[in-house]
Parts: C-alpha cells; sequence; structure tokens
C-alpha cells in the first residue's frame, strides 16, 4: 500500500511539474493543482497511512490516526484554495490588459 | 577637543556659506573665509606644543565593541599638514571669490570646499586608523563634487567620476589595510600601531597589509600607473586645482607614506616598492609635461613628477630623506599653488590655458609675469629659492643612498635627468606664456588681475623666497619637528640653509640647469622624435575603453540571467530543489525503509489507477483545456476517496466541498480564456521538461516511500488525550483547528479574506465595477433549464440546513465552519447556474467585503476575549448549560471562532464569484455590443464602459 | 503572560478589519485608521524592544496549551529588532503613501495592515508550520500589494512573482511535511530537541526536508539562482509598496537564520551546520551577480532592485560565516540596507516624477525641478548604499570584513566585498552625474512640474535619518546587534524557555477543562 501511496504521489507531482513548466496561464494553473492535491496527499501522509482509525474519540476505539497531519491540510487545502482563486483572476487580468495568455505576458516569439 | 573642533568647525559649517550665499556672494566668501581663520587659529593656539616636541591627543569612544574610535592625534606631521591644509585653503577662498564667474551658485562651492577642507584635516589629525579611512574616502566624495562643479561641462563630469573611481579604489583597498594590520596589532590606534613595528614586520601577512596600504597612497598621490586621473581632473576650477591638486589631497597620499614609514620603512619591500614607484613617477611624469600645451595639464604632470620625487625620499627610508621629503612638501605646495593661481590668472586675462595661444605676456601683466618666473624658479630650483634647497637634499639623499644590487650611480643619474626635463617644461610653461613673441590677438585683451586675485600669488611667492633665503628661522622647527615624526627617532644633526659649500650636490644641480636649459632649446626636434617614437596613447583612453567594455559584459551577463521568462526562472527552481533535496541522500547513503505497514486493498488499487490515469491525462491534454479540467476535476474526487479511505473524513469533506467551488471557478475564468493552448515548446524543451517533472516525481516517491515504511513518534497522544476534557470536542481534528492550533485557522481565514479582497482590487482595476447587474437584462435572456431551476430553488433552504448542522456538530463529528461555509456558498453558486447572474445578483448582497470582515471581526474578538479572562489569546472555553425544553447543551468559545470562519470563509467566496460574474458579463456585453448595433441605452452605456476600460489601465494618472 | 508579543498581529489585523468595516466609503478614514495602526504598532515594537535589551526570552503561549503541543510566540532579541524594522520602514512608507499612491486601486490601507499582521506574525512565531501560515498571509497580501494600481508591467511582473511564490508554498509544505514526518513535531525549540538526538538512519531524510525549506526561504531572500522573479517585481510596484518590499527579503533571511543556527545549527548532530557547503559561495555569487545587475541598470528603478538583491548578498555571505562577529554584523547591516534601500525606491519615484517622459531611465534629460533638494538626497543615499563613510553602509561593510578576516574564506570575501563595493561607487556615481549632471535646461518644462509634496519628501528624510541615526549612535547599535548573535548561537535559553511554558497559571481561571475537568 505504501507503495502504492508513494507511486500516485509521484505520478501527481510529474504531471504537476510538466504543466507548471508550460508557456500559457491555464496548464500552469492546472500544474498548481496537481501540485496541490500532491502536496496535501503528502502532509497527510506524513501520519501514516491507517484504515479505519478517523479520529474522532469514542468509546472502545482502540487507535486512531494521527490528527496533527489532518489538521495541517485541512489548513493547507483552504489557503491552495485562496492561492488558486487568485492566480486565476490574475491570469484572467493579463489576458485582458496584455492580450495574451503567456506566462511572460507576451505573444511567443519562435520557440519558447 | 580643540583637535575635534578643529576638524568639525569646517564639516559642520559647511552649511553655513550655503545659507550666507543668500545675502550675496561676498558674505559666503567671508563665511567660508572666517571659518577657515578660525579653525587656523585654533591650530596655531597649540601648535607651540608640538613644536616642543609633544603629542597632543583626545579620544572619544564610538563603536567600542570593535575598536572604533573618534580619537585624533596631533604631532609634528599633522601640524605641517594642517597648517598647509589651513592656510593654503584661506587663501583659496580669497581667490575663489575673485575667480569664480558671478553666475555662479558660490555658497555651494564653499560648502563643497569646506567639507573637502574638515575631511582633510580629518585624515591628517586622526589618531584611529578606521577614522582616517573615513576621512581619506570622505576625501575622494568631496573632491568628486569639487571637480564636477562644473557639471555642464563633459570633462568636468567625467573627469570627476574617473577621480572618484580611481581614489575611491585606493580607498578600498587602503581599508582592506587598515583592517589587515589592526588584525595583526590588535588595534586600530594609530599610536598603538606605530609601537607595533616589530610585531606587524614578523607578522606572514605584513605584505598583504603594506601592498593595500600602499595601492591607497598611490592613487591618491597619482603615482605611475595610477597617475592618469589627476590630468583629467584639470577639468576642475582652477582653484580647486590649485587647492585639491597641488596642496593638499593629492599630498594625502604621501602623507600616508610618512605616517606608515616608522612601521614598514627599512624592509625591502618597502624599498622596492616604493623607491621604484617614485622614481618611475619622477621621471615619466616629467617627460610627459614636456608634450603638454595646456598649462594646466602641464602643471598636472609636474604635480605627479614632484609627487614621486617625496615618493622617493620617504621610500629610501633614511632620517634625512624624511626631513628632504617633509620639506619638499613644503615647497612645493608654496610654489605650485602660485603657480596653479597664476595659470587661472592667465586663463582669465587672455581667455585661453593653450601655451601654443600665449606669448609676450609680461607686456600686458608684468607684475603676474614677474611673479611666475619666482615661482617658476622655485619650481625649477633655481638658487636662492626654497625648491632649490630641498632638491639639493633630494641629490645629498639619492647619493648617500646605497641599494644592494644597484650601481651606486645609477639612481642619482636617473633623478638628475629628472629635474633637467623639470628645468626643461618650466622654462617652457614661463617663456612661452609671458616671454617671447605676442600672437597678434588674443580672445581677451590681456590686463593684469584684480587685486584680490593676485594677492594669495603674492603671499605664496614672497614665502618661496623668505623659506629660500632664511629657511632655518622660518620653517626648521616645523620641518624638524614632521621628520622627527615621520623616522620615529631622533633625527641626526643638519641644518637647513642655502649655501652648503661646493659639492656635487650643487655641480648636479648646475648640470640639471644647464641641461635643461639646452634641451628647451632642442625642443621642437624632441616633439617630433617623441611623436615618432610613441604614437599618442593615454591612459586615460585605455581606462575609458575598459571601463565601457565592462559595462557592456554587465549588461550582458545580466540580460542572460535575467531573460524575462518565467519557465526558466521555474526550472531554475526545480532544479535547485531537486539538487539539494538529493545531496543528503548522496552524503548519507539512501537508508532503508523499515516493514511495510498496510497490505493493498482492491478500492486502493483501483483508485490508484483512476488517479494516475486522470493525473497523466491532464497532462497530456493540457492543449485541449476543457478535456483537461475534466481530468483534473477527477483528480479532485480521487484524492477526496483516498481522504476517505485513510480514515480523515473531515479532509474528504473538505477536499470535495473545495473541489467543487474550484471547479466552477476554472470553468468560468475558462470562459473568458483561450480554449487551447497553442503548441509552442520545441520537442526539446518538453523532453527537458519531462525529464525534470520525472526526477520531481521520482524524488518524491522515494522520500515519501521512505517515511512511510518508517515508524513515527509524534505528539499526537497528547491531542487525542486532552481533545475532549481540554478541548470540549470529539473531533479532535476539529479541535486541533478552533483550539490547539486555532492561530494557524485564524491566519488560513485572514489568507481567504485577502485574496477575496485582492481579486476584488484585480477586477475592479478593470472598470467593471462600473457594470451594474441590476441594468442589464442580456443574462437572463438565454434559457435556464427550468429543472435545475426548481432543483436549484428547493435545494438552497436544503443547504443552509445541512450547512448550519455540519456547523453545529462540526467540534464532535466531522465538519465545521469551513466545510458549513463551503456547502453554503456551492448552494449560492446553483443558483448561479440555475437563473443566471443577473438575476442572483438582484437577490444577493451586492457587496461581501463586509462579509468577510464580520467574519475575521468575530474570530478576532473571540481570541481576544480570553484576554479579559487574563488568558492568552484565543484561550477557549466550554462548558455545559440547561436549556429550556432542549435541555443540556454543551457550548465552547471555539464554536464563537468557528462562526467568524464560517463568515469569512463565505464572505471570500462570494466576492471572489461575483467579481468573475462580473467579468463574464463584462465580457458577454462586449460581445452583444461587438454583434449588433446597441440599442437600449444600457448597452450604450456599457459599450462605452468597455471602450473606456480598454484604455484606461487603471493606471495612474 | 505578556499579552503585548501578540499585539504585532492582532493589532493590524483588527485594523484591516476596522478599515474594511467602518472606511470603505473614505480615503480620509481608511487613511487615519491605517497611520494610527501603524503608529501604535511602531509603539509596540519600541515597547518589545526594549523589553528584549537584557536578553530575556519571553514566550506567548496561544491558547494556553503548552509547547510544543499549541503554538507559541517568542519574543528574543531578533523577532523584536525584526519586527521593529518592520514597523520603522512600514510607517514611512505609509506617509509616502498618503500623498496619493494609495488611492490609485481598492482596499489599499486594509491590505497594508494585513501585509503587516503576516510579517510580524513570520518573525514571531515559534512554530514551523505557523510559520507557513504567515508566509502566506504576507505573500497573498504581498501579491494584492504588488498589484494595486494595475497596469501592464505590474501585472506582467505579479504574473511571475506570484506562480513562483506559489511553487515556492507548495515545497514549504513538503520540507514541513517530511521534518514531522520524521520528528512527530513542529515547535521550533522541540525540533531543535528533537534534531539533536536524530538516528543516523533518518538523518538524510530529515536533512532534506530541511534543505528544501532552504529553497524556500533563499526565494524569499533572493538567493541565487532564485533572486530572477525580484527585479520585475520590485521595480513594477509603486514606491511605497516597494520600499515596504525592502523588508520582504529580510523575512527569507530571518527564517534562514532562525531555523539554521537553532534548529540545525551547531548542536544538530548529524544534520549540524546543514547550509555549511551551499550558502556561502551562493551568497557570494549573489552579490557579485546583483553588482553587476545595478552596473547595468537602464533605469534607477532597476538599479535599486539589483541592489536590493546585493545586499541580501552580503547579508548571506556573513551569515554564511557563522561566526559571533559576522552574525551581529548581517543584522546590523540588515537595518542599514533596509531603511537605505527603503528609501531610494521612494526617492527614485520622486526624481522620475520631475524628469518628464525620462522618468527614470538613466538618459540625458532635462534637470528635476528641485535639483538641490532630491540631488543632496541622492548623494547621501547614494553614499549610504556604495558603502562610502560616513554613513552606515560602511560601518556594515567594515564590520561584515572584519568578521571574516580569521576565517578561511577571507580572501574571497574580501575581493567579493571591496570589488563589489568599488562596482556599485562606479554604478551611483554614474546614474547620479547622468540624473542630476547631464541635463538640458528646458526653462518651461521645467517649471511645468510640480515640486515634490513636502509628505514624501518627509518620508524620504525619515528613513535617511534613521540612516544616520544608525551611524551616530553605531556604538549601542553594534552592542545590540552583537547581542543578538550571541543569543542566536546559544540557542539553549530560547529553548528552556519555550519547553518550560506548561498550563499557563492565568489560564486556571478559564480552566480549558470546563466543568469537566
Amino acid at each position: 500500500m505504501e507503495f502504492l501511496f508513494a507511486s500516485a504521489l509521484g505520478v501527481l507531482v510529474t504531471a504537476g511539474v510538466y504543466l507548471l513548466l508550460r508557456a500559457r496561464t491555464f496548464p500552469v494553473v492546472l500544474g498548481l493543482a496537481l501540485l496541490g492535491y500532491a502536496v496535501n496527499f503528502y502532509i497527510f501522509a506524513m501520519g501514516r497511512l491507517r484504515v479505519g482509525l478517523a479520529p474522532i474519540i469514542s468509546e472502545g476505539a482502540s487507535a486512531y490516526a494521527d490528527p496533527i497531519p489532518q489538521a495541517l491540510v485541512l489548513t493547507a487545502i483552504v489557503i491552495g484554495f485562496a492561492m488558486t482563486a487568485f492566480v486565476l483572476v490574475l491570469s484572467l487580468r493579463a489576458n485582458f490588459d496584455l492580450g495574451n495568455d503567456h506566462v511572460d505576458g507576451r505573444p511567443p516569439v519562435g520557440e519558447e | 577637543m580643540i583637535l575635534a573642533l578643529i576638524v568639525l568647525l569646517p564639516l559642520v559649517g559647511a552649511a553655513i556659506p550655503v545659507l550666507a550665499a543668500r545675502g550675496g556672494r561676498d558674505r559666503a566668501a567671508w563665511t567660508a573665509g572666517i571659518l577657515t581663520l578660525t579653525a587656523l587659529g585654533l591650530l596655531l593656539s597649540i601648535a607651540g606644543e608640538v613644536l616642543a616636541g609633544n603629542t597632543i591627543r583626545a579620544s572619544w569612544p564610538w563603536i567600542p565593541a570593535i575598536g572604533w574610535n573618534a580619537s585624533f592625534m596631533l604631532d609634528g606631521l599633522g601640524l605641517l599638514f594642517a597648517l598647509l591644509i589651513l592656510g593654503i585653503g584661506a587663501l583659496i577662498v580669497l581667490y575663489a571669490r575673485n575667480y569664480l564667474p558671478n553666475s555662479d551658485d558660490l555658497g555651494r562651492f564653499y560648502a563643497y570646499l569646506l567639507v573637502f577642507m574638515g575631511a582633510m584635516l580629518g585624515v591628517v589629525l586622526s589618531d584611529n586608523m578606521l577614522l582616517l579611512v573615513v576621512f581619506w574616502e570622505l576625501t575622494s566624495v568631496s573632491s568628486f563634487l569639487l571637480i564636477g562643479y562644473s557639471s555642464d561641462a563633459r570633462e568636468g563630469r567625467e573627469g570627476a567620476r574617473m577621480a572618484l573611481a580611481v581614489t575611491g579604489a585606493g580607498g578600498l583597498a587602503l581599508l582592506g589595510g587598515v583592517l589587515v594590520l589592526g588584525h595583526i596589532v590588535g588595534s586600530y590606534e594609530l599610536s598603538t600601531i606605530l609601537q607595533a613595528r616589530d610585531v606587524i614586520q614578523a607578522s606572514p601577512l605584513m605584505g598583504v597589509a603594506l601592498g593595500l596600504v600602499l595601492l591607497g597612497a598611490f592613487t591618491k598621490s597619482a603615482q605611475v600607473p595610477f597617475h592618469f586621473w589627476l590630468p583629467q581632473a584639470m577639468a576642475a576650477p582652477t582653484p580647486v586645482s590649485a587647492y585639491l591638486h597641488s596642496a593638499t589631497m593629492v599630498k594625502a597620499g604621501v602623507f600616508l607614506l610618512a605616517r606608515m614609514s616608522p612601521v614598514f620603512a627599512g624592509t625591502d619591500e618597502w624599498l622596492w616598492l616604493v623607491g621604484s614607484v617614485g622614481l618611475a613617477t619622477i621621471t615619466l611624469a616629467a617627460y610627459w609635461a614636456l608634450f603638454k600645451n595646456n598649462l594646466k595639464s602641464l602643471l598636472a604632470y609636474s604635480t605627479i613628477s614632484h609627487l614621486g620625487l617625496i615618493t622617493l625620499l620617504f621610500g629610501l627610508g633614511t632620517p634625512l630623506a624624511a626631513v628632504a621629503g617633509v620639506f619638499h612638501i613644503l615647497n612645493h605646495c608654496a610654489f605650485k599653488a602660485a603657480l596653479f593661481m597664476t595659470a587661472g590668472i592667465v586663463d582669465h586675462a587672455a581667455g585661453t590655458r593653450d601655451i601654443r595661444l600665449l606669448g609676450g605676456l609680461r607686456r600686458s601683466m608684468p607684475i603676474t609675469a614677474v611673479l611666475a618666473t619666482i615661482a617658476g624658479a622655485a619650481m625649477a630650483g633655481v638658487p636662492p629659492l626654497n625648491g632649490f634647497l630641498s632638491k639639493e637634499m633630494l641629490f645629498e639623499e639619492v647619493l648617500q643612498a646605497r641599494v644592494a644590487g644597484l650601481p651606486d650611480w645609477l639612481l642619482p643619474a636617473i633623478v638628475v635627468v629628472a629635474v633637467l626635463l623639470s628645468v626643461t617644461y618650466t622654462i617652457r610653461l614661463i617663456r612661452d606664456t609671458f616671454f617671447g613673441v605676442e600672437p597678434e590677438s588674443y580672445p581677451r585683451q590681456p590686463h593684469e588681475p584684480l587685486r584680490g586675485l593676485r594677492l594669495p600669488v603674492e603671499v605664496l611667492v614672497v614665502t618661496c623666497i623668505a623659506i629660500g633665503l632664511v629657511p632655518g628661522m622660518l620653517v626648521a622647527p616645523l620641518v624638524f619637528a614632521a621628520a622627527t615624526a615621520v623616522t620615529g627617532e631622533t633625527l641626526p644633526a643638519y641644518h637647513l640653509a642655502l649655501w652648503h659649500g661646493l659639492n656635487i650636490p650643487l655641480l648636479m644641480s648646475l648640470i640639471a640647469l644647464a641641461g635643461g636649459a639646452a634641451l628647451y632649446g632642442l625642443r621642437s626636434r624632441l616633439v617630433a622624435a617623441h611623436r615618432g617614437v610613441f604614437p599618442v596613447i593615454v591612459a586615460k583612453s585605455l581606462y575609458d575603453a575598459a571601463l565601457t567594455r565592462f559595462f557592456t559584459v554587465a549588461a550582458v551577463i545580466t540580460r542572460n540571467l535575467e531573460n524575462g521568462s518565467l519557465q526558466r526562472y521555474l526550472a531554475w527552481l526545480i532544479g535547485t530543489a531537486l539538487v539539494l533535496g538529493v545531496s543528503p541522500f548522496l552524503k548519507l547513503g539512501w537508508g532503508s525503509g523499515g516493514p511495510l505497514f498496510t497490505a493493498i486493498d482492491a478500492p486502493a488499487a483501483v483508485g490508484w489507477l483512476l488517479l494516475v490515469v486522470t493525473a497523466i491525462g491532464t497532462a497530456v491534454f493540457h492543449r485541449r483545456r476543457l478535456i483537461a479540467l475534466a481530468m483534473l476535476s477527477t483528480v479532485g474526487l480521487v484524492v477526496t476517496l483516498g481522504f476517505v479511505h485513510f480514515s480523515a473524513p473531515d479532509l474528504a469533506l473538505t477536499q470535495i466541498s473545495v473541489e467543487v467551488v474550484t471547479i466552477v471557478l476554472i470553468l468560468m475564468a475558462l470562459h473568458l480564456l483561450p480554449k487551447t493552448t497553442p503548441l509552442e515548446s520545441s520537442t526539446a524543451r518538453r523532453g527537458r521538461d519531462l525529464l525534470l517533472a520525472g526526477l520531481a516525481g521520482l524524488g518524491v516517491t522515494g522520500i515519501t516511500w521512505a517515511i512511510l515504511t518508517r515508524p513515527l513518534e509524534s505528539i499526537a497522544d497528547y491531542y487525542l488525550a486532552t481533545s475532549v476534557p481540554g478541548g470540549g470536542g470529539h473531533n479532535v481534528v476539529n479541535v486541533i483547528l478552533v483550539d490547539f492550533r486555532g492561530f494557524d485557522t485564524y491566519g488560513e481565514i485572514t489568507v481567504l479574506g485577502i485574496a477575496g479582497l485582492g481579486i476584488y482590487a484585480l477586477v475592479d482595476g478593470l472598470g467593471v465595477g462600473r457594470l451594474h447587474p441590476e441594468r442589464s437584462q442580456l443574462q437572463d435572456e438565454d434559457q435556464h433549464p427550468l429543472i435545475l431551476a426548481v432543483v436549484a430553488r428547493l435545494m438552497l433552504p436544503f443547504a443552509l440546513l445541512v450547512s448550519v448542522f455540519l456547523f453545529l456538530r462540526g467540534h464532535n463529528t466531522p465538519g465545521g465552519g469551513f466545510i458549513a461555509a463551503l456547502v453554503t456558498s456551492v448552494a449560492l453558486i446553483v443558483q448561479y447556474v440555475a437563473f443566471g447572474v443577473g438575476w442572483t445578483h438582484r437577490r444577493l448582497p451586492r457587496d461581501f467585503h463586509p462579509l468577510i470582515a464580520v467574519g475575521l471581526l468575530i474570530a478576532g474578538l473571540t481570541g481576544i476575549g480570553s484576554w479579559l479572562f487574563g488568558a492568552p489569546f484565543l484561550t477557549s472555553w466550554h462548558g455545559h448549560f440547561r436549556v429550556p425544553l432542549i435541555g443540556d447543551v454543551e457550548f465552547a468559545t471555539a464554536t464563537l471562532f468557528d462562526l467568524g470562519v464560517y463568515f469569512a470563509v463565505i464572505g471570500a467566496v462570494m466576492l471572489t464569484l461575483s467579481n468573475l460574474a462580473k467579468l463574464g458579463m463584462r465580457e458577454a456585453l462586449l460581445a452583444k455590443a461587438r454583434e449588433r448595433a446597441a440599442t437600449t441605452t444600457a448597452e450604450i452605456e456599457a459599450a462605452r464602459d468597455i471602450a473606456a476600460d480598454h484604455f484606461d489601465y487603471g493606471e495612474e494618472v | 503572560m505578556n499579552h503585548w508579543i501578540v499585539a504585532p498581529v492582532v493589532l493590524p489585523a483588527l485594523a484591516g478589519v476596522a478599515i474594511l468595516l467602518g472606511a470603505r466609503s473614505s480615503l480620509r478614514k481608511q487613511r487615519m485608521l491605517g497611520a494610527l495602526a501603524t503608529a501604535s504598532l511602531l509603539g509596540i515594537a519600541i515597547f518589545l524592544m526594549s523589553q528584549t535589551y537584557d536578553g530575556t526570552v519571553q514566550v506567548y503561549a496561544l491558547g494556553a496549551w503548552p509547547a510544543p503541543f499549541g503554538i507559541v510566540l517568542v519574543l528574543d532579541r531578533l523577532s523584536a529588532m525584526m519586527v521593529l524594522m518592520t514597523a520603522l520602514v512600514a510607517f514611512c512608507s505609509q506617509v509616502y503613501a498618503v500623498a496619493g499612491s494609495d488611492a490609485r486601486g481598492a482596499n489599499y490601507h486594509a491590505l497594508f495592515q494585513f501585509q503587516l499582521m503576516g510579517l510580524c506574525g513570520a518573525f514571531l512565531t515559534g512554530d514551523l508550520f505557523n510559520l507557513f501560515v504567515f508566509f502566506e498571509i504576507l505573500l497573498i497580501a504581498s501579491y494584492a500589494l504588488l498589484l494595486h494600481g494595475g497596469g501592464r508591467d505590474r501585472v506582467r511582473a505579479g504574473l511571475h512573482y506570484v506562480i513562483f511564490n506559489l511553487v515556492g508554498s507548495a515545497l514549504f509544505l513538503i520540507g514541513v511535511g517530511t521534518i514531522y514526518g520524521i520528528t512527530g513535531t513542529l515547535n521550533m525549540a522541540d525540533l531543535a530537541v528533537k534534531v539533536g538526538q536524530i538516528p543516523e538512519s533518518e538523518a538524510a531524510l530529515l536533512m532534506s526536508g530541511a534543505l528544501v525549506l532552504l529553497v524556500v526561504f533563499s526565494i524569499k531572500a533572493a538567493l541565487l539562482p532564485l533572486c530572477f522573479w525580484l527585479p520585475l517585481t520590485y521595480s513594477s510596484a509603486s514606491a511605497p509598496v516597494a520600499a515596504l518590499f525592502a523588508i520582504m527579503t529580510k523575512v527569507g533571511i530571518y527564517a534562514i537564520v532562525r531555523v539554521y543556527t537553532m534548529i540545525f545549527g551547531a548542536e544538530a548532530g548529524i544534520a549540524a551546520d546543514l547550509t555549511e557547503p551551499w550558502l556561502l559561495p551562493l551568497a557570494m555569487l549573489t552579490l557579485v551577480v546583483g553588482t553587476l545587475g545595478a552596473v547595468a541598470g537602464r533605469r534607477l528603478r532597476s538599479m535599486a532592485a539589483y541592489l536590493v538583491i546585493a545586499s541580501v548578498g552580503t547579508m548571506l555571505t556573513a551569515v554564511a560565516l557563522g561566526n559571533e562577529a559576522s552574525l551581529g554584523a548581517a543584522f546590523y547591516y540588515m537595518a542599514h540596507s533596509t531603511f537605505v534601500l527603503a528609501a531610494l525606491f521612494l526617492l527614485v519615484d520622486l526624481i522620475a516624477s520631475q524628469r518628464g517622459d525620462a522618468e527614470d531611465r538613466l538618459e540625458s534629460a532635462r534637470a528635476v525641478r528641485q535639483p538641490a533638494l532630491l540631488g543632496g538626497l541622492f548623494l547621501l543615499v547614494a553614499v549610504a548604499i556604495a558603502g562610502l563613510p560616513p554613513l552606515s553602509g560602511f560601518i556594515g561593510k567594515v564590520l561584515v570584513l572584519r568578521s571574516a578576516l580569521a576565517t578561511p574564506p577571507a580572501v574571497w570575501v574580501y575581493s567579493v566585498i571591496l570589488g563589489t563595493s568599488l562596482l556599485t561607487l562606479i554604478a551611483m556615481s554614474r546614474a547620479g552625474s547622468m540624473v542630476f549632471w547631464k541635463v538640458g535646461a528646458d526653462r518651461e518644462g521645467i517649471a511645468m512640474v510640480a515640486p515634490a509634496k513636502g509628505v514624501r519628501v518627509t518620508a524620504v528624510a525619515l528613513l535617511l535619518g534613521l540612516v544616520v541615526a544608525m551611524t551616530v549612535f553605531a556604538g549601542p547599535v553594534v552592542a545590540f546587534t552583537n547581542a543578538l548573535a550571541t543569543q542566536l548561537l546559544h540557542p539553549s535559553e530560547y529553548i528552556e524557555t519555550v519547553m518550560s511554558v506548561a498550563m499557563v497559571p492565568a489560564a486556571d481561571s478559564v480552566p480549558h477543562g470546563g466543568g469537566s475537568r
């Protein structure tokens, strides 16, 4: 299981970074989103993987998953959401102001 | 105290002439003059003590931590220089008053002059090497301003910059040298350093220190090969040249040599470095001077040559050489300042400084001619003038000097040649200007200068004669005191006198004089020969070329590094992270994971497959944006399921609701963006990116796996144990969020709020603030499916109910303010989808700013509330109440905090959405306005708005 | 428990809220509220500074939860100094902004306050993840402030700045995650303890995480090769924002110092002196590249931006040398460069506004309306930046060089620092003579320009006043920064103070358990 998880993360990161390195804002945003998933998953996993041990105190529950990473991920998700929204609107503004959606705010000159 | 005052008076007083100048140039001159004379008076009041052989010290702590004090010292050497600086300074003040045109801003000029004067005094009176460097660099800066005073002339600007660059570089070297010296000795106090001769000469760092210090001295005194800045500096107004470039600043270098000679003199490095540089400078500069046609540049080269002479004397390092050096410093000041001033007078009177255009001025300005001739004679070393005396001593010393590895005749021979050359250029200077044939016309009609312009020259010339005739009476004590300070030991018996009887030095003088005269006769041929041998190469042009080249190189490097491509920067970022992240493993090995914990189960396997496929899909289809987005949302879904599977219900709930909102946002954005991405990257580029991405992925996989297969001892147990009793909640994650780490959450909602504000500002900048949903019906015209509408209507109250439920139970079971808020927002979004923006806008609050603010306020106040109980920010409290009918209710202040979260989140999300919606409408309006002629007033206005927006970028007006 | 410690975070936060609630309608009210808030922040900062003078470390346990379980704020010499610097620069920036730059878009003053909240929080927090949160606050606020007023250049710069930093944030989370995954804690003091006892088998992973964090901090600090987002960003931001940003790079440097001297410092066992092989060479390269950029600058603004990078290089060089004297020097230099660079950004704006179409381009143009005033100010700034006597730049340089003398890389440090100083000198003199000397006399054109507003000049003068004060009172200041360095290199007191926070006594009056405990 650990390996499945780790490899899935790897794929997310690979896809994310690749998109990050594209020349247009939209794929970059997608890349950031993918990276966001990966990162959240990563922090979450730092509490190790537990099945069926939700950290909700209840009678008879013997063990719980580590709640801290979960709390951290929640914070991270929210902040990630805020950032995504912002960069999204920024890319719109750039598209309006600069007349193109290139990350360098200019129409491409040949290879880029 | 007096010492500090002498230095501070000009420095602080510099402001006075500026103010006084408002009352006319004379006031400016007077104030400057009075300041100078006061300082001089103060100096004289304590001079006697120094001549009696004492050293006056005064010190105040400045940065005691590193032994950097404001300490001053006045000994013979300092006294000599201080007298020169203030004495000549006073004359210059008078001269400048009459020299500078009425149009000039004299206040500014005198301010610069006084700052420079103060800085020079600081250099010669500092008892702390670091302090000395401070003043040293200050002279560079103030001279930069003085040279650039006539800034409208190109030469002025460039000369100033070059002088600053060269002397500034020297200053930096000196700083390095001083730090090294201080490191060796353990103190920066001069008095201590001068005592530490043996320690320093024993130190392995001695060479470094010496080299750096000498760099400072040589650049300042324009010694070969750093001489080239001085002639350029001649662009300065003549008073400045007379002061800085003959009497004071360029003497700072030789002053430093004199100061340091007790420590270094006698070592071979000193003898060879200082001696050879001095020798080279004397001869070369004197030779170059022959070919200068501009009075001032001729004088400049002669100055360089004489400085070389002084350098040589200190290089020899014998006591009597020191006496000669000190004496010549004095004499050179007198005649060279006089000559510069005469050059200025001639320039004024005849309107040119070009020797080739001058001649026969003795008729129109006889007195000046006489003065100039005497000063010139002093420079050429004609008896009975002061120059003759110091030159005799020079000859005497070079005859005595025995340098291992050199034939004894060599040094005297070279020096004689040098002096011979100096005789030649002096004759040319005087004869071609004042005697010989008068050109038929001058730019101006020459005339005797104003009294005020000539007086300073007269004073100096008289000094030259007086010193020559009765040196013993006039300057012997001063020279003695100074020379003692230089050698740092008691001097052998000597006496300054005109006549030493028939001896070899006298013979050498005669040779030099006769030879010089003869050479002047042959000059025309010499020039021809010179031109033939050396094509005109000027150090300046080399310097300029080097500088220009350097600027271009810098530009190229910068352009290649900061090439404006985000992709490049990001690649750097990823690469750096990879290198640093991997480096420890290269050092410590890859380490081995522990046992695997959990076994693979079917759902996980399926999820894995789905995730991998969609993630890759997002990347592969990224150019067809809608498909990519669909893929992305699937990834999000799988992640959510992942959270469910691995016992994180809160995460799952949050993730899914965030997911919905995010996808909606991106959809709305995509509506306004190109639907496809052009193929721009070359295959190679994509290959590189893929490699980088692959490596990153590999790295993360490796580390994740390595960590997951290790046991973890975390602080988690504490939370699990304390959550119910301490936090009053069973849902540990939520308790952590609103209580244990509530501060994080407080920050997190602030981030969300700020994002909302920022987004609002971004959209507002496009001018859509002027679009009013109410007025634009067009959004509602397009049909919305009835079912959806009905569902949406029904859904709204239900969703609100759900969110209330989620909110209340959040503290004990999955849920909480944030999730509740998102559910509410989603419900509202659905209204947008179902009924169109216009309709929804009309029914929603226009402005969500207050909602954000209220949310943040509630959260903040909840935190502050605990102060009332003397508890820290965000300390929670909870208890049980009996509420009639409902029964026992548990309430935690954390819930209040969560309420803040709820409002802030709704506010931020809705602010964002409504603004995106506005943008959408703007586009729609634009489209409509384009496609058919605007009919309704609303659309006309809107169209105008748009037209405006396209040119008005909300940029500053 | 000293509630003033949390004030630098709470005060701006509430001030921002107040502005949003009470004053969105009138810019005047916003200005008054904002100025009031910043002024009181300054007061608080000075008070906190005075509290640390004797070297005591104070801890503020949020929610009254003991470390390492709750989040703590820690007030020591370092955090106090950073907060004070922030408040000072913020105040001057605001004085400048109220003269009109704040009217060019929405919510300037609210965003400004939130920016301050983020900065102060980042400096005060003693929790690694909380540091991330405050990084995000100050980042998102800085995004908004950078883009404030809009315009093509800003939007273009904004894209780079935002995206680049978003990736940085992702890396931050990875780094923190890794560290938690190995040590199981987030509190810095607790980490310092746990890292010290880390078994060799775990060390590599831990260090990997820590080095990823170094990358993140280096982005903020603008260390080579991660500094190229800066020139465009800083040169396109509006003057007061750019001035405030002078403190931003310092956040990165602060984080580097905090994390890699306390947690991964000398006592960190296997992970000790983690940054050793990387920091010094990169810092010196940064200094060189920054200086070259300044030399190559075609506009005053881009010169200023590159000078920021150069100053970062100097500071991190000193930090990397790692001895007490050099750390002290680093922080003296930090204060100096923050003030003087802020002043430069404001001054350039004043100059540009008086040169007609030439703006801040380094080309011959008409003279400025107030040559004496602006020229004089520029001279002072140039002298300070080029590290010429007598101003604090020279003192800072001397301190750094002096501290390097006994170290192995001395030769390198000396040649780089002295060499770059010369280049800066050349660049500044060139710029100055270009702008103030090589001018055409376009009388009527000059006459048409309005003279600089008094408030704006005051702002510049205030910052230069700070520079002068740092020169005149160099003695006490250096004494403080040295003491600061000592405290940094002997973190035991910090750690003990933090770890010794049990349930706060005051909390008994509000027992966490309420009735149930």
